[in-house]
């Protein structure tokens, strides 16, 4: 699939931290809900398992599968918007979570596409990424996170 | 990562212009982005190899293709570390005006 045809973005984020660390970061609500605007990814972590990113007031905001699951290498899911209609038509979205040791630190890597071209879905998620990331790496690096709402 | 590394990066204008060019057309190749600049390859791939030091421009290889996306993460951070600690108290003057302008309304919710 050439470029046009999809709509993709790829961040990447240098936390210090160990893999081991980050994958807990990345799949423990407790700890989620601190860089994630207080939202949590509910679900059992298992391949062909549903999971659900819920609002705290515990509205549905996204939802999906999980596809593949390599602790603590990579996580690769289906992802669905469920609140916002207009996003929810265009369909499936998929995100892969890659983490790579690099030096003292780990390369995160997000990769997000939908298999259309100039999507309102990777527009709206490229909104939230980074402030994510960001919120992640001040979290793990610093023991705070910066932006507690969003 | 490193901010002198970010900051290096944004202070040439033709870096900011292959970052404005990323910017809306994501994953090109090196080839697109020569396209229509009076740069040369080589030049473009310097000022690639710059950014993505600095984590500005991460990079995803399909079989010999490399595709760039400009990443914005380091430009966030670098916002966050100032304009988060000014937005407190516009946040908290806004929520005690929220809170003013609803106890007038005092239909109790």
């Amino acid at each position: 699939m050439s470029p046009s045809e999809e709509s993709r973005f790829v961040y990447v984020t240098f936390i210090r931290t160990t893999p081991e660390r980050l994958w807990e970061a990345l799949t423990t609500p407790e700890i989620m809900r601190q860089y994630w605007f207080g939202m949590i990814l509910d679900t059992d972590w298992a391949v062909g398992s549903p999971w659900k990113l819920v609002f705290t007031d515990g509205r549905v905001a996204d939802a999906g599968e999980i596809l593949e699951i390599d602790a603590p290498r990579r996580l690769v899911i289906k992802w669905r918007n469920e609140f916002r209609p207009e996003l929810h038509d265009e369909g499936y979205c998929r995100c892969t979570i890659e983490l790579e040791p690099h030096q003292a630190a780990v390369k995160l890597t997000i990769t997000h596409v939908m298999e259309r071209s100039e999507s309102q879905m990777i527009k709206a998620v490229s909104g939230g990424w980074p402030a994510i990331l960001s919120n992640l790496k001040s979290l793990l690096e610093t023991g705070e996170a910066v932006i507690s709402r969003f | 990562m490193d901010d002198d590394a970010v900051f290096k990066a944004l202070a040439d204008a033709n870096r900011r212009r292959l970052l404005d060019r990323l910017y809306a057309r994501p994953g090109q190749t090196l080839m697109d982005l020569c396209d229509g600049l009076d740069m040369s390859r080589q030049g473009v791939a310097k000022h690639l190899a710059i950014l993505e030091e600095a984590n500005l421009v991460s990079v995803e290889r399909r079989g010999r293709e490399k595709h760039h996306y400009i990443n914005v993460v380091p430009i966030n951070e670098i916002a966050e570390r100032w304009i988060a600690t000014f937005q407190r108290p516009q946040l908290s003057m806004l929520s005690a005006l929220k809170r003013t302008l609803e106890e007038e309304d005092n239909e109790p919710k």
